[in-house]
């Protein structure tokens, strides 16, 4: 691997000890104050009156929430950072929603679901192995540093699934079908990776 | 259950090509073979990569620098030439403010530099000269849209193609000289005498899109994100399908 002539880069956010400030996954850089938009079709307009979250597939009570129903369950706040799979990583977001638990809690998840994808009100979809949607470690999210999720960052509703790339917390959020096999969302069918762990540096299939 | 879960929703727009991972999946070594000013604050850089799968309008890959130390920083560009057996691709960057990888470009680089890439990457944003396109960029996110202009020029493609671009004057409207009949630019601070100052409006897109071609457009849209959900707006309004508008924003 060569070095690059004359190239230095920034201050090393990483790496040497003693250095404080968070951890950045490999390959990604702090965006500091922007908040990037990065989603490939029209924005829609999505009231929170218009806005349904249903889960369905393999569970045994398929339901659809609306928003004040929604807002009636218990719920928690995420603080900390997402990551951008085109490299940048915001640090401490302060998301609050619902954990996706509640909801699978009361469709009652099949024994043989294993994976989900997740749908938007506009089509989008995104593939997730049901595992990285329970633990306390995805919500259905509403708002971010305390106001109600801008049109163009996925309000009135979100998926977040922090841990990993940002293009699985799918945006204007309608459902999650549950399967029991994996199958590519609109992404993951243009050559991204099926997981997406910024960790490993799961950005495109085959890595 | 193995059929296939489609979602109760429109848009899922399909990706234009099938995508392999496998040559995406490859660091490969670049050297500059040229630079070329294109505006006060936009350079084409010219890479040698004998390695390259070829790729399609479009696309974009990742590029990495490497410091002495081991320290990396990588960014996604887009590609700004057209497909071509030349061995040779081309991308343009803007000089970001205190960018790490666009200020080494610009105050470093030289002919006989080496950096690594990686790619081509993604086929939602790809144009494979197929069907009608009506491009809309602002700034530097003309750099994909000028690759499938390039191709529909060299290939002679019959399928039509409309570019509309946005830039501050005519001094920062990248690739100005190559601009053709397809081109409609528009000027938002300055311009020539007799042309209009002023952003995109819906008196560009409307007219265009009302006289829309056999099969309709496929409509790509490329720049900030303001000027992205701006253009898709006028779009929109002007009667373009939802389910047939492309967006990339920067970021």
């Amino acid at each position: 691997m060569n070095v690059t002539r004359g190239f230095t880069g920034r201050a090393r956010p990483q790496g040497a000890s003693g250095a404080s400030g968070p951890v950045l996954p490999p390959g990604q850089y702090d965006a500091r104050d922007d908040w990037p938009v990065l989603s490939a079709e029209v924005t829609p307009m999505l009231t929170a009156e218009e806005w349904t979250f249903r889960i369905d597939g393999l569970v045994t009570r398929p339901r659809t929430w609306d928003w004040a129903q929604a807002q009636e369950l218990p719920g928690s706040v995420y603080e900390g950072a997402v990551h951008c799979v085109t490299g940048w990583s915001k640090f401490g977001m302060r998301f609050s929603g619902v954990p996706l638990d509640v909801f699978l809690a009361e469709v009652r998840p099949d024994p043989s679901a294993t994976h989900a994808v997740a749908y938007s009100h506009t089509g989008y979809t995104a593939n997730l192995p049901l595992a990285d949607l329970t633990g306390g470690r995805a919500w259905i999210a509403f708002t971010q540093d305390g106001r109600p999720l801008a049109p163009e960052h996925g309000g009135p509703a979100r998926l977040l699934v922090p841990h990993l790339y940002f293009w699985k917390s799918a945006k204007w959020i309608a459902g999650l079908q549950l399967l029991d096999h994996d199958q590519p969302g609109f992404w993951e069918r243009n050559g991204y990776h099926a997981r997406g762990n910024p960790w490993e540096e799961q950005r495109y299939s085959g890595d | 259950m193995t059929e296939t879960f489609t979602p109760p929703t429109r848009f899922a727009v399909p990706g234009r090509i099938e995508v392999g991972g496998r040559a995406a999946s490859v660091w490969q070594t670049a050297t500059i073979s040229g630079i070329r000013r294109e505006t006060p604050r936009a350079t084409s850089f010219r890479l040698a990569v004998p390695g390259w799968a070829g790729h399609l309008p479009g696309q974009h890959l990742m590029l990495r620098l490497r410091a002495a130390d081991g320290y990396t920083a990588q960014r996604h560009y887009s590609l700004a030439s057209a497909p071509d057996d030349t061995g040779h691709i081309e991308l343009t960057l803007d000089h970001v403010e205190g960018g790490e990888v666009s200020g080494w470009f610009h105050t470093v680089a030289e002919v006989g530099d080496r950096v690594e890439v990686r790619g081509p990457l993604s086929g939602f944003f790809a144009w494979p000269g197929d069907r009608p396109a009506l491009l809309l960029g602002a700034g530097s996110g003309v750099v994909p849209l000028m690759s499938m202009v390039r191709h529909h020029r060299a290939r002679a493609l019959a399928a039509p193609l409309r570019l509309l671009v946005s830039a501050r004057s005519p001094r920062e409207l990248i690739y100005a000289r190559e601009y053709g009949a397809e081109t409609t630019p528009v000027f938002t601070r300055s311009a020539p005498p007799g042309v209009p100052i002023g952003r995109l409006t819906a008196a560009h897109v409307a007219p265009v899109v009302a006289d829309a071609p056999d099969g309709g457009w496929e409509a790509y849209v490329c720049g900030s994100n303001a000027f992205a959900e701006h253009a898709a707006r006028l779009l929109v309004g002007a009667g373009q399908p939802v389910d047939r508008i492309r967006i990339e924003r920067f970021g």
